[in-house]
């Protein structure tokens, strides 16, 4: 894992701005402004040879750590996390990219890896990610004419509007949602070692 | 002169070949395939959001309902992430047993699929055989867990009962006399392990059976052979893994590259094709029927001879048993604790991996130190093949659409999430 860390400090050279080896896993961080060349070495560099794209996916942080009394998420809201794979040295990486603002925008990697097309598209439907230059970037998952971005953390579970057959108009409505939302759980951070 | 132009067909999402809710909007010129659009998301249920709003145990049962033909393997892996945030590991024994059900769970998956494709190419019977053989390792299901598909058995530190000493027994009806009854007991006499055994001394056979049918079927490899072929280079591109990766040709299997649970100590083979095309990615699957058999049996020889606990011992993580809660203070808090609020895990990020029978299915989770995760992440197989259907099914006429969506064993519970 340390020289896989090692290479790729040497390969990405200023590029990289952070990188933690955790669980067994390495994670860099990069630049959004460098996501493409950043990807683009990973992928070509004989060394490190990540030519696959296993997953891409984003994160909105908002929430995060929220119920920790003093704690404050200081990087940009979103992230978006790419897992690479180098099937030639079978080796994993997670390349981080955080961004910021309502409509925040990164540079797509469909041109390096055809796989992330349709990863591109999910991140774009459920967090409202733009990746610039996708050739394609419609929603995926949601329903057609679907409004908003439900996977953002101040999307509510149960949604904002719910669909019905009206006898009446004789067709589908959209009508507010009639579900009280409830917590069964609570959601709680203990401190380390919290119960022994 | 009368003016040639394309036109676009609708195909499903009722469409008994869709594999489900599959909507494809189909630019054809003639019979020839110009562009496949797919239209995914039909059976969007939003788990990985609803994993966010649940204590970790409480998800698991929503990974069995993702790819709900290959229900432990999703388990296994997001049980597997939410053990290495806590750092716990299941006992040898546990990860035996997952071993086992992982490989019945592949044979249930590629009876289904090869029951499906066939079916979707024009062969009525392959699907009544692989429907019979399912019967069984589905009562092995049972056995353990009380439910045929959406078991929850895998546990996080474990599994959650050892495998049971005896096999329910078929009780004579109005429609099976004494005597049937006693024939269809016949492997249920002994316990689980011996009921598996005999399923495994049959099931070579079943896929020679199998084999006979199709293998050298003139119709099969004239609807197979040369259809939806990828290169081994644009296979990885476009993030194909398992039987659809090795169909082109690589030899990858994260059994075997990365191992998890006991893959370590079993002995099998890789089958991989050659020619990328649907014909060698289903000889691909009929060789991984074979190997998940050989893995059953090894599995089974170990169990029978090496017991002990099936879960860890820290009740922070798993339920102390019954009697134990009744008569102990401590159990008793533990078990209200864990099934009230359940466990923190620390602040971390992690992707634990498994190869599930239609190939890489990970989970992504980040933890920001609650008892519930901050970010699940599910990454289906599915999801990046079906990406792949448009430039698959370039060029190609519409029926062989058809054989390309059979091909790529689509199930929308785990592409929809």
């Amino acid at each position: 894992m340390k020289d896989l860390l090692d290479r790729v400090v040497q390969v990405l050279g200023d590029k990289l701005v952070d990188s933690t080896i955790s669980l067994g896993e390495l994670s860099i961080e990069v630049t959004p402004d460098k996501i493409v060349a950043a990807c683009e070495s990973l992928s070509s560099h004989d060394d490190l040879a990540f030519t696959q794209l296993t997953d891409l996916c984003g994160v909105d942080y908002s929430a995060y750590g929220a119920e920790k009394p003093g704690f404050h998420w200081r990087k940009p809201r979103y992230a978006v996390v790419y897992h690479l794979l180098s099937v030639k040295h079978n080796q994993r990486i997670r390349v981080k990219s955080f961004i910021n603002g309502d409509m925040p925008k990164i540079d797509s990697v469909v041109g390096i890896w055809a796989g992330a097309d349709w990863f591109e598209r999910e991140a774009f439907d459920l967090f409202g990610i733009i990746f610039d230059g996708h050739p394609d970037l419609r929603r995926i998952l949601t329903d057609y004419g679907f409004i908003g971005h439900p996977f953002r953390k101040d999307f509510p579970i149960s949604g904002h509007v719910e669909m019905r057959y009206d006898p009446e108009q004789k067709r589908v409505i959209y009508q507010p949602v009639s579900i009280e939302p409830r917590i069964l759980v609570p959601r709680v951070i203990r401190e380390d070692g919290f119960g022994g | 002169m009368a003016e040639i132009r394309n036109y676009t067909m609708n195909f499903g999402p009722q469409h008994p070949a869709a594999h489900g809710v599959l909507r494809l909007v189909l630019e054809m010129d003639g019979e020839i395939i110009e562009r496949a659009d797919p239209h995914i998301g039909l059976l969007h249920r939003g788990t990985e959001k609803l994993a966010e709003t649940k204590p970790y145990n409480q998800s698991i049962g929503y990974m069995d309902r993702l790819d709900y033909v290959s229900m432990m393997c999703s388990e296994h892996a997001y049980v597997r992430a939410v053990e290495s945030l806590l750092g716990i590991e299941a006992p040898e024994r546990a990860q035996y047993i997952r071993t086992m059900f992982d490989e019945i769970t592949r044979i249930l998956n590629h009876l289904l699929w090869i029951g499906a494709h066939a079916l979707d190419v024009g062969a009525m019977t392959m699907f009544l055989y692989a429907f019979r053989e399912r019967e069984d390792l589905m009562d092995a299901y049972e056995a353990v867990s009380g439910a045929r598909l959406h078991a929850t058995y895998y546990r996080v530190g474990g599994v959650m009962l050892d495998l049971p000493d005896s096999m329910p027994q078929y009780q004579p009806s109005k429609w099976h006399n004494e005597k049937d009854t006693k024939r269809m007991n016949e492997n249920r006499e002994g316990d689980l392990l011996d009921f598996l055994e005999d399923f495994t001394n049959r099931f070579p056979g079943y896929v020679d059976d199998y084999e006979t049918l199709l293998t050298d079927n003139r119709i099969w490899k004239q609807r197979l052979v040369d259809i939806g072929v990828v290169s081994p280079e644009r296979a990885i591109e476009l993030g194909f893994t398992g039987p659809m990766l090795r169909g082109s040709g690589i030899e990858w299997d994260l059994r075997r590259k990365q191992p998890y649970a006991a893959y370590d100590n079993m002995d099998f083979q890789i089958p991989v094709g050659v020619n990328g095309d649907s014909y060698d990615r289903y000889l691909v699957r009929m060789a991984e029927m074979r190997q998940s058999n050989e893995i059953i049996r090894q599995c089974i020889d170990w169990l029978r001879v090496n017991h002990g606990p099936v879960k860890v011992d820290n009740h922070k993580v798993t339920a102390p048993s019954r009697t134990d809660m009744k008569e102990n203070m401590e159990s008793m808090i533990h078990h209200f604790k864990l099934f009230t609020e359940g466990y923190c895990a620390p602040r971390g990020e992690v992707y634990s991996a498994v190869e599930a029978p239609k190939g890489e299915f990970g989970v992504y989770m980040i933890s920001d130190g609650a008892n519930k995760p901050y970010r699940v992440k599910l990454r289906a197989p599915g999801f990046a093949h079906l990406a792949a259907l448009d430039e698959m099914s370039r060029g190609h006429m519409l029926a062989d659409v058809v054989a390309i969506i059979g091909t790529q064993d689509i199930v929308f519970g785990e592409i929809d999430r």
